[in-house]
């Protein structure tokens, strides 16, 4: 563990030693920009994992009904929840495809996927919408049971995040370009690309969980310890 | 083309301030964000300072004051504790000095995000102004206390329940996006823009408690943000997140069957933590007075940076000591009794060092080092009674009495402001180049020290006679004699000298700031880089042409052979040991 072996260093019984820590660390131009990445990923980790928990906690009370398992709930069939999910898929093979176009300096393959990523991005959360709009049709609102409220609340803090993503990348590409520096679009879209995957991620689980029938639920709250 | 790190950069290429505006206002120097940080902080705790004292004015004096009716004592005693814990303390230190001395402590020109840095103050300041505007909103702001538990923090009865909440739970997402900005640049600076020859090692004691505490701050926050996030949807839009099925003033509510259990555990998920997101820093920031005044290099500098990791670590595991009397598990409450107890082992430690640190040192008596003196004490005696808090068994029959309210005061109220205070007078002659009176920091530094006594030592025997906090009055209580009237009625008038004592701190600075005697280039004789710029106040970019190089750790305090009794951490081996 690197860390431990960091915290057991005496430096002050060799002072000669002049490490190459710091700025030769910085000298990377994303060094920065990946460890703050890092934590915003582990930031965001926590608070899907508390949503989450108290998500588990929730469901074991009496009043809370699943989303799926019955002919009658919404997501027994979750057909629809496929489709976005492949939209967000595909804006991040596309993402995928950009990068590695970057990589390459082959600049109008980059900019082609990364138009594709932002568009399939943007179709996702339109889709995700459009899901809502179904399920307020079918009587299925916000505060009619706790499920649908953590289906609303975690399709919302997720798509947020999406938002966000799409805003940074954008502040990304027209930077580069306002730069005329196109040819150094792959390391910052290298950490974009980790942010997509990562968003996709988290979205598999939510996906996951929220279609989850009651037995399953259960099971995973009384791991939980609920 | 080759890219420039940003600690490599020169001044001119560093979003150089052009006008008074960018210079002063939209600033991305952190030296300026650290100060407006700083006096937002402080102004917004002066206005907790004046809730405290007519929260204390009812208390001494009941009956004699119109003006504060039960609700107004609601919400004063709220907005005082939310106040000082999130938009004084933890603003003041991390936002505040953190800002200010990372970069310089590390050898950095600036943070390595400039425009999130300053993107995090302005959100700050949305907050606070968000915060305040309750006071101004049909119904005030929320009287639910600091820990806003639901039901009751939304329903009729409780004062603010309408805009007062909304507003507060609005202006605490707000903060959390603040800190996050904040927090990615510190932890981001530390770990990737030190200089050459800094290792994390070498790094002073108070940069290792300010990340740590970022580093908790960031992965603690958003237990806050979502409790905020659940309870305002409950209040706004009817959900039930917390909300139980329940029946107010004789209607049934539509809420159907929600935990407050929940929110009392996300809350102290966050607010435990948050103990430590203030104290850490703290413990760091003392570490280096410390060492410093008394010319002495801190003693087990390598125990104390584990401390302060261990310290972190646990503090996520034992949150549910807030809540032995929920109804919770006896297994639980072992397991978090437990938890709490070894907590104390690494806090131990700490203090033991700073002890050594003092004994047989040169101590210099300056007002930095009497407030950080005056502060072992009080975080020795709040910790002690937290000792007590943290056993069930004592803790069931003290809970919710004032023997919680002097806890808390002395361990995380008078102990970081000790610090706090002990900072100021330390850097002070770096932030403005010029030395505070001394004979003026020491007379606050005794009317603040004793007078904290004065108000929280009577504080523990009023919780052992059972009398409860977040009273308005007692009434006719029959286990509560009436000398504890008496008691009060001092406390409050101790409390009020300690208030205005604050002001010979406001005048001491106003009246330096305008005709101080300058300090001059390192005046304390201290080791670390922030004291090695070349310029005092250090100017935009922190270092001129070229970047310190670090040759040692920060505490070469009188080594043997040396021609000073401290050797900068930037003098290279053998120019300064060898005399």
């Amino acid at each position: 563990m690197r860390f431990f072996k960091t915290l057991g260093t005496k430096p002050w019984l060799d002072p000669t030693m002049v490490s190459n820590a710091g700025v030769a660390l910085a000298a990377d131009p994303l060094a920065a920009p990946r460890t703050a990445l890092r934590f915003i990923m582990g930031i965001v980790s926590v608070l899907f994992f508390l949503f989450i928990i108290t998500f588990l906690s929730r469901s074991q009370y009496p009043d809370f009904q699943a989303l799926a398992g019955q002919p009658w709930q919404p997501f027994t069939d979750p057909t629809r929840l496929w489709l976005n999910t492949a939209l967000l898929g595909l804006s991040s093979v596309a993402m995928q495809w950009g990068l590695v176009a970057a990589r390459r300096e082959q600049v109008n393959r980059a900019v082609a996927g990364i138009s594709a990523a932002v568009f399939f991005a943007v179709a996702f959360l339109v889709a995700q919408l459009e899901l809502w709009r179904h399920l307020q049709g079918m009587g299925y609102y916000v505060n009619t049971n706790p499920a649908n409220s953590y289906f609303y609340l975690l399709t919302a803090v997720h798509g947020l995040h999406i938002l966000g993503g799409l805003m940074v990348l954008a502040n990304v590409v027209f930077r580069v370009w306002y730069d005329g520096a196109m040819a150094r679009l792959s390391g910052p879209l290298t950490l974009c690309a980790h942010y997509w995957h990562f968003l996709l991620g988290v979205w598999l689980l939510l996906f996951a969980l929220l279609t989850s029938r009651v037995e399953t639920i259960n099971l995973l709250a009384a791991l939980c310890g609920f | 083309m080759q890219h420039t790190a940003i600690a490599d950069q020169i001044e001119e290429d560093l979003h150089d301030p052009h006008s008074f505006v960018t210079r002063y206002i939209w600033s991305q120097d952190h030296k300026v964000i650290a100060i407006q940080y700083s006096i937002t902080a402080v102004f917004v705790g002066l206005v907790a300072l004046v809730l405290s004292g007519l929260m204390r004015l009812q208390l001494g004096f009941p009956d004699t004051f119109d003006f504060i009716d039960p609700s107004a004592y609601l919400q004063f005693v709220t907005m005082h504790g939310m106040i000082m814990v999130i938009y004084l303390l933890t603003a003041l230190l991390l936002g505040g000095f953190g800002n200010y001395l990372i970069p310089l402590m590390v050898g950095a020109r600036d943070m390595v995000f400039p425009y999130l840095n300053m993107l995090s103050f302005w959100t700050y300041l949305l907050s606070v102004i968000v915060l305040l505007a309750s006071f101004f909103v049909p119904g005030g702001p929320t009287g639910a206390g600091w820990t806003l538990y639901p039901p009751q923090a939304i329903l009729q009865g409780t004062p603010g329940y309408d805009w007062g909440i909304i507003l507060m739970l609005a202006s605490l997402a707000i903060f959390i996006v603040a800190f996050t900005m904040g927090g990615l640049n510190y932890v981001t600076t530390v770990l990737q823009a030190r200089t050459h020859g800094l290792t994390l090692m070498r790094m002073p004691l108070t940069i290792w408690g300010i990340f740590t505490a970022t580093v908790l701050g960031l992965l603690a926050f958003p237990a806050l943000l979502v409790s905020a996030i659940m309870m305002m949807l409950d209040k706004v839009i009817g959900t039930s997140f917390f909300m139980p099925a329940l029946v107010s003033l004789g209607e049934s509510l539509d809420y159907t069957g929600g935990s407050p259990i929940l929110f009392q555990h996300l809350f102290w998920f966050f607010g435990h933590p948050e103990v430590y997101i203030v104290a850490l820093p703290a413990f760091g920031m003392v570490s280096d007075v410390i060492a410093t005044h008394a010319r002495k290099n801190i003693f087990g500098y390598r125990m104390m940076v584990w401390a302060i990791v261990a310290i972190g670590g646990l503090s996520f595991v034992v949150w549910a000591h807030h809540m032995y009397v929920s109804g919770m598990h006896p297994a639980f409450g072992f397991f978090f009794a437990t938890t709490t107890l070894i907590i104390a082992v690494p806090t131990a430690l700490k203090v033991y060092n700073w002890v050594l640190t003092l004994w047989r040192g040169n101590i210099h008596l300056t007002v930095p080092m009497l407030f950080a003196i005056g502060f072992i004490f009080t975080f020795t005696h709040g910790g002690l009674t937290g000792l007590f808090l943290g056993n069930v068994t004592i803790d069931l029959p003290l809970s919710d009495t004032y023997f919680v309210v002097a806890h808390f005061h002395m361990v995380m109220g008078v102990s970081p402001i000790m610090v706090l205070f002990a900072a100021i007078y330390h850097w002070f002659p770096l932030v403005s180049g010029k030395q505070l009176h001394v004979g003026l920091g020491k007379a606050h530094f005794w009317f603040t020290f004793l007078g904290t006594y004065a108000i929280y030592l009577p504080m523990h025997y009023l919780g052992f006679l059972g009398v409860p906090r977040r009273y308005f009055a007692m009434g006719g209580t029959d286990f509560i004699p009436e000398s504890a009237q008496a008691l009060n009625a001092s406390i409050t008038l101790a409390a009020l000298i300690v208030g205005l004592s604050q002001l010979i701190f406001i005048y001491n600075v106003i009246r330096t700031l305008r005709k101080g005697e300058p300090a001059g280039h390192n005046p304390w004789g201290a080791t670390s880089l922030e004291w090695q710029t070349p310029d005092v106040p250090p100017r935009h970019g922190n270092w001129g042409p070229e970047l310190p190089v670090v040759h040692r750790w920060a505490y070469d305090f009188s080594v043997p052979g040396a021609e000073r009794d401290f050797i900068p951490q930037n003098e290279p081996e053998g120019k300064g040991a060898e005399g």
